[in-house]
């Protein structure tokens, strides 16, 4: 795939609290992104991972601005996003929530839910605002008569169709998709998985697929980044990071994985807590939990290379190291 | 699936509808009676002017202090020989046209600002919040004099006082809603789809304040009207010759002892009024408040009732420590009748794991809760079946062994161990308790074995963590402490009800890996409840697979596994994402389960279902017993040869 890049992130970070206090001194604050810099390449499924605390929502809240870095800069097309306004940022970019019956408005029928962009940013009339209602439910499988009723009266997998006509509505370039199938039975997620896959050659969009589950993001992704601690740790090509995967955290979590026929082989009492937030050590974060830690470790951060897959990390595991024994091969 | 989703028709439930806020409102009796005098106290006021009363300020020195019944005067004549029925009707129009008005004028206000500070947040909340607090900060009635004595008094200028005054209440009410609101996703979507702040405030975040907005003018108005009357008691309301309930009970309190009926009558019409008010006002809110509406008023009883028509007669599987029969659980709502479990039959021998697999809704929950008795009754109720640990009927016994039972043979580990905790009780206290509620133990040898117990679960430095509360440990440590307060008292059966899924692969795996081993060392036999086969295989030596309340095949890990027999196991392992094959198609399963307050006739899967017959749905069927151990639901179950 040529270098296209849709969106860059460039050296984003992200600190929480750290204000002012009213008797002097400052607030504690914490690191929830740092030094983060990524390349969305038009048409690119990129599945972000990590597990809870680890930032994803953070960069996603910050692609779709919901949320603003406090240091580097994210560029769309070339534009800085602080200097497109929100309105337009949104025409391009929408975001589909994790938990859909909660994303939309309980006392609005879903007529008028799914209005709201129409109207906003397209500035439909109300006869165009019809027409294109019609199609967008056609889009996401759902029968015209949804459209009058609540949102407490659909199922999970319908609700996320709806989250997903409403993300559509702008026809943005790029979707967020923030753990949009974690909250759906498994039946339904097959569903879901399937209509974003058909939706994204239809109409030509590009992904970022932020979930915590390896297995869904492995069938999605054409790249996927690994973030640990507020900072991408692995990044790649799917099939490389998910086949011969080069830091120890991601051996740690495609070992920990769980899969059909497959035992655990997990040691039960690693030490599995994150490193204090508010007050991040020095070097590599996952040092603590690490087996091929070093004194290098704790003094000096790793840093990624430019190459196409990359791990921050100072003994990475090489392809002729043994690879995880891989479930079912 | 394309077709199948856009086929689903979509069911006209509009059930949460069904019994309108009148209905409501009339059943809470005393609300129904406030509603009652206030309406007629309103019609009363309002057709005041038509009513054939006296002039209500005409005065006539010659008949003051008639008594009532007294020259054609009903209720008498005051110290200026004014008509009191008339004066009452015409005061009480007044003081209620003041209340409302107020009220409305306070709501307006203290909700807008609640709504601004709730929304914006941050600086914008601090300074609105803070200038709130320093308006409670003076006494109410003095801020209302204050605010009458710089005006002037006036009935309008105690109007502006009595809702300056009440500003305060709605704020803070109507801020603490919006805040929690406008964190909600839904806020967030409005943002994007392009909505300016303004709008969303008013459309997106004020409809949802709306019911609270409602529920706090009803509980003010009667409140409101009462501090009208206070401020015109004290002469700084309505003016002379102007009659209002306050400035009648003013007047009628210099003579109270001579003419006691001048200052009781408008006392009376107040007390009815505001006590009518307040009545009707919490009825209102009974109504509104959703937390009511969902039967937090309904007390669930400490054990699910049992109400056996027939008990099966006696185990079949002898070795089980654990077994069920036929368990049928259902949910009486209203007139509609869940039936969540129809039909279980399982098994555990001592050391074994059975995964217990299904969707959400399949009813495998409510199998694991009604064998201890912990479906809430209303609305749960057990009306069949038996279950047995280690012989002894569980639904046969006295609800004091069944207490004696629950944590010590048969123990359960829930899926979020936040919310099984309690959150202001250290974790060390919590697994003394633990072990106390069944032995005799002195707390030092309790604490002794706790702290044996969290070793055990591998919690690093236990002494410490032993005083820490819930929300300090992680997500994992929580689930190993509840874990270790699960194995306690050595139970024969530990009840595991997705306890991994809310944490975080690796922590899984660890938990995983730490109840396996548990397991072989202590005997303890798990009913493992998951919808991830993944998990199951970490485990599980058995599986039974759940659809719509009923087990629809049953094997060994192994054998389900690489032969699914029943068409929905087979469905619902192709459906999920490998790790290590990206390139497996995902085959979706069209359509979604039945409701179980309608299922269908026959197998409940047919309609979603690649090799239905019609027979399939023409009659019950069998479980099956293919093979020893195994068995299946389906008339037509898929070869070994062409399965997987």
């Amino acid at each position: 795939m040529p270098d296209d890049p849709l969106l860059i992130l460039e050296g984003v970070e992200r600190v929480f609290g750290g204000g002012r206090k009213l008797l002097g001194g400052h607030a504690p604050s914490v690191h929830a992104v740092q030094d983060l810099s990524l390349r969305i390449r038009r048409g690119e499924t990129l599945g972000v991972v990590g597990e809870s605390g680890c930032g994803k929502t953070t960069v996603a809240r910050m692609i779709v601005g919901l949320d603003h870095p406090t240091g580097g800069a994210v560029t769309l097309d070339g534009t800085p996003l602080s200097d497109l306004g929100q309105k337009a940022l949104a025409r391009r970019i929408q975001y589909v929530f994790q938990d859909p019956i909660a994303s939309l408005n309980p006392r609005k029928t879903i007529r008028k839910s799914l209005e709201a962009p129409l109207r906003h940013l397209l500035g439909l009339d109300a006869e165009a605002r019809a027409a294109r209602l019609e199609s967008l439910l056609a889009a996401v499988n759902l029968a015209p008569e949804f459209l009058d009723r609540y949102p407490h009266e659909f199922s999970g997998g319908q609700a996320q169709r709806i989250g997903i006509a409403r993300a559509l509505a702008a026809e943005p370039a790029l979707l967020v998709l923030d753990e949009p199938v974690s909250a759906l039975d498994v039946s339904v997620q097959a569903q879901v998985l399937t209509l974003l896959d058909d939706l994204k050659d239809r109409f030509g969009l590009t992904y970022v697929f932020i979930s915590h589950d390896l297995s869904v993001v492995e069938t999605i992704s054409d790249r996927v980044a690994v973030m640990y601690f507020g900072r991408v740790v692995e990044i790649g090509p799917s099939r490389q990071v998910f086949g011969a995967p080069r830091h120890p955290y991601t051996h740690l979590l495609l070992r920990s994985a769980p899969a059909p026929g497959k035992k655990s082989q997990v040691p039960e009492d690693a030490n599995t807590e994150l490193p204090d937030p508010y007050n991040p050590p020095p070097g590599c974060a996952f040092r603590a939990r690490c087996p091929r830690a070093t004194d290098l470790c704790a003094t000096d951060r790793p840093k990624l290379d430019a190459t196409p897959h990359t791990s921050a990390c100072h003994h990475p595991h090489l392809p002729e190291d043994d690879r995880p024994r891989r479930p079912n091969s | 699936m394309t077709e199948a989703a856009a086929a689903q028709a979509p069911k006209p439930n509009r059930k949460s509808t069904g019994t309108g806020w009148f209905a409501l409102l009339s059943r809470n009796h005393l609300a129904l009676a406030g509603l009652v005098v206030v309406v007629v106290i309103v019609i009363l006021a309002l057709a005041a002017p038509l009513l054939p009363l006296a002039d209500p300020n005409a005065t006539a020195p010659a008949d003051r202090l008639l008594r009532p019944g007294e020259g054609g005067h009903l209720l008498g004549t005051d110290a200026l020989g004014r008509d009191i029925l008339s004066r009452l009707l015409w005061g009480t129009r007044v003081s209620l046209a003041v209340g409302l008005s107020a009220t409305v004028l306070a709501a307006v206000a203290g909700s807008l600002i609640g709504l601004v500070a709730g929304y914006a947040g941050g600086r914008v909340d601090n300074w609105l919040m803070r200038g709130i607090d320093m308006i409670m900060a003076f006494p109410y009635i003095l801020l209302a004099l204050a605010i009458v004595a710089a005006l002037g008094p006036g009935l309008l200028n105690a109007l502006y006082a009595i809702s300056v005054v009440n500003i305060p209440f709605f704020a803070r009410n109507i801020r603490g809603i919006t805040l929690g609101l406008s964190r909600r996703e839904f806020v967030d979507a409005a943002r994007l789809s392009g909505q300016s702040h303004t709008r969303i405030v008013l459309s997106e975040v004020l409809p949802n304040v709306l019911p609270v907005i409602v529920i706090t003018m009803s509980t003010t108005v009667g409140w409101m009207i009462l501090e009208t009357a206070g401020l015109s008691f004290l002469g700084l309301g309505a003016q002379p010759p102007q009659a209002d309930l306050g400035s009648m009970l003013g007047e009628g309190r210099k003579i109270l002892f001579t003419a006691p009926f001048v200052s009781i009558i408008p006392g009376l019409m107040i007390l009815v009024l505001v006590m009518a008010i307040n009545l009707l006002g919490d009825g209102i809110r009974d109504v509104l408040d959703p937390r009511l509406k969902s039967g937090a008023l309904s007390r669930p009883v400490a054990r699910t009732a049992i109400r056996r028509d027939s008990a099966p007669a006696d185990r079949r599987h002898l070795p089980a420590v654990l077994e069920v029969q036929d368990l049928q659980t259902q949910f009486h709502v209203k007139r509609r009748v869940y039936r969540a479990v129809g039909g279980v039959d399982l098994h555990l021998a001592p050391g074994e794991c059975l995964g217990l697999v299904g969707e959400s809704g399949s009813g495998k929950s409510v199998t694991a809760m009604s064998i201890m008795g912990l479906v809430p009754t209303p609305p749960g109720r057990i009306v069949g079946g038996a279950a047995w640990l280690n012989g002894a009927d569980l639904f046969g016994m006295s609800d004091e062994q069944i207490r004696r039972l629950r944590g010590a043979a048969v123990s359960h580990v829930f899926q979020d161990p936040l919310s099984t905790l309690h959150p202001l009780y250290r974790v060390g206290d919590q697994v003394i308790e633990a072990l106390r509620a069944h032995a005799p133990l002195t707390h030092r040898a309790a604490r002794d074995r706790a702290l044996d117990l969290l070793r055990l679960v591998r919690i690093p430095n236990p002494e410490e963590r032993m005083a820490a509360y819930p929300h300090e440990l992680s997500g994992g440590m929580r689930q190993r402490v509840c874990i270790a307060m699960g194995l306690a008292n050595d139970p024969e059966v530990l009840i595991a009800d997705e306890p991994t899924t809310a944490l975080d692969v690796t922590v899984q795996a660890q938990i995983l890996s730490l109840m396996d081993r548990l397991r072989q060392e202590r005997d303890a036999a798990i009913l493992f409840i998951t919808h991830d086969f993944g998990v199951v295989s970490a485990i599980c030596d058995r599986v039974a697979v759940m659809y719509a309340g009923r087990i629809v095949e049953t094997g060994t890990t192994a054998d389900i596994l690489a032969q699914p027999l029943h068409p929905y196991t087979d469905r619902l392992i192709a459906c999920v994402p490998v790790l290590g094959q990206p390139d497996r198609p995902l085959a979706a399963i069209p359509g979604r389960p039945p409701s179980v307050d309608a299922l269908p006739p026959g197998c409940a899967f047919a309609a979603r279902c690649p090799r239905a017959q019609p027979v399939c749905s023409a009659r019950e069927i069998a479980f099956e017993t293919v093979a020893p151990g195994r068995a299946v639901r389906c008339l037509f179950p898929l070869e070994p040869s062409n399965a997987g």
